[in-house]
């Protein structure tokens, strides 16, 4: 804790191509951007995590035809990266004063070998894990946005760390 | 207990199902007049077009009749010839690619490209139209505008006691300042620049400092 920092930069409403653009709704994309070298499946895969994410909280419907860009660039990594990003990507949304429904934080547990649950994890305390589930929670509600998990265990022990 | 009348809701509040909904993070302000207003005073940098705001633009392109002109929105906004005070078909407003006009939006929603006029509903101009050569134009944030768009707004007065200057405030960010030398432009459009991170004792103390120089 502490370790980890993530710096977001969010660009939108703006103008897009036409071949992006929805009818309806605002076009959210994400660029996770690793610290050092490029972009792989692992960071297209949270970026999609991300993206769903946010879109459930955007209120896109305010802005159709344009696209709202969110740029993340990873500074350190010491454990919980996802959940990190998903915190500053809630702090960017929120600083540039796009419309939101509900904010979210991302929270990350680690599950022991011996049953113990850790929360937000460090690096070390990652690879020793069982498994790991990042959570990212809505502020109305309490609700469950979006989860994944990374390893083995069993839906009691998912249960319990909810 | 609710007032009695109509409430009205600002930006920052939606109706969502029998309550309401904040979308943005601020203060919340309340003003009794009439059935009672709520809003949400929020910061923020990037401009939404909204109907009736007078706004900077930057002329980028001429399509026939209609002039496209960058306002720092999501889409070029719209502007017919016609739409300026004495223009006819025949006579056509002086209007090239790269000018600055003040205007405001006639029709600004989501659906729709934004589309603006330099005149008032009565047809005089006042105050709109294109803006002169020299001069100088920057961004700030909208918080900051609102702040000197208010009545007898302090940055304003004691800026107007330094040098005599030409001020055009836009709802969209964008300030323009045009002062008797390029110095004295420059020096205003930093103090604006500063206002928005600045106290009132720090204000006071930076113009004193230039006011003795």
């Amino acid at each position: 804790p502490g370790d980890t920092s993530v710096l977001a930069g969010l660009y939108g409403p703006a103008e897009t191509k036409v071949s992006k653009e929805l009818p309806d709704r605002a076009a959210l994309e994400v660029l996770l951007r690793p610290k050092v070298g490029l972009p792989g499946v692992l960071e297209r895969s949270r970026e999609q995590l991300l993206r769903q994410t946010c879109e459930a909280v955007v209120l896109g419907m305010l802005h159709p035809r344009t696209a709202i860009s969110l740029v993340l660039q990873v500074l350190s990594d010491a454990g919980s990266l996802l959940s990190c990003c998903l915190n500053a990507s809630c702090m960017a949304l929120l600083d540039a004063g796009l419309p939101l429904a509900s904010l979210f934080c991302g929270v990350t547990c680690a599950l022991q070998p011996d049953g113990t649950i850790l929360l937000d994890p460090t690096a070390r305390q990652e690879q020793e894990a069982r498994a790991i589930l990042t959570f990212a929670i809505a502020s109305s509600e309490r609700k469950v946005l979006m989860s994944t998990t990374k390893g083995s265990c069993s839906v009691e022990e998912v249960r319990n760390s909810l | 207990a609710a007032p009695q009348g109509r409430l009205l809701c600002g930006p920052g509040l939606r109706r969502s199902g029998a309550g309401l909904l904040v979308t943005k993070c601020g203060l919340l302000r309340h003003r009794p007049g009439g059935g009672g207003a709520y809003w949400v005073d929020s910061q923020q940098k990037r401009y939404v077009p909204v109907k009736g705001d007078h706004v900077i633009g930057i002329v980028t392109a001429k399509a026939g009749d209609v002039f496209r002109l960058d306002v720092g929105g999501s889409e070029p906004a719209s502007l017919s010839y016609l739409a300026f005070e004495g223009a006819t078909k025949r006579n056509r407003p002086n209007v090239q690619v790269g000018d600055i006009i003040y205007g405001q939006f006639v029709v600004a929603n989501k659906d729709m490209e934004p589309e603006m006029v330099c005149i008032d509903s009565s047809g005089k101009s006042s105050g709109m139209g294109i803006i002169g050569q020299d001069g100088f134009l920057f961004k700030v944030s909208l918080g900051l505008i609102r702040k000197l768009l208010a009545p007898n707004c302090e940055i304003i007065q004691e800026l107007s006691q330094l040098y005599p200057f030409e001020l055009v405030l836009g709802m969209n960010g964008r300030i323009w300042v045009k002062a008797k030398t390029v110095q004295q432009t420059l020096i205003i459009v930093n103090i604006l620049e500063a206002c928005e991170y600045m106290t009132a004792q720090q204000r006071k103390q930076a113009l004193a400092k230039l006011s003795g120089n």
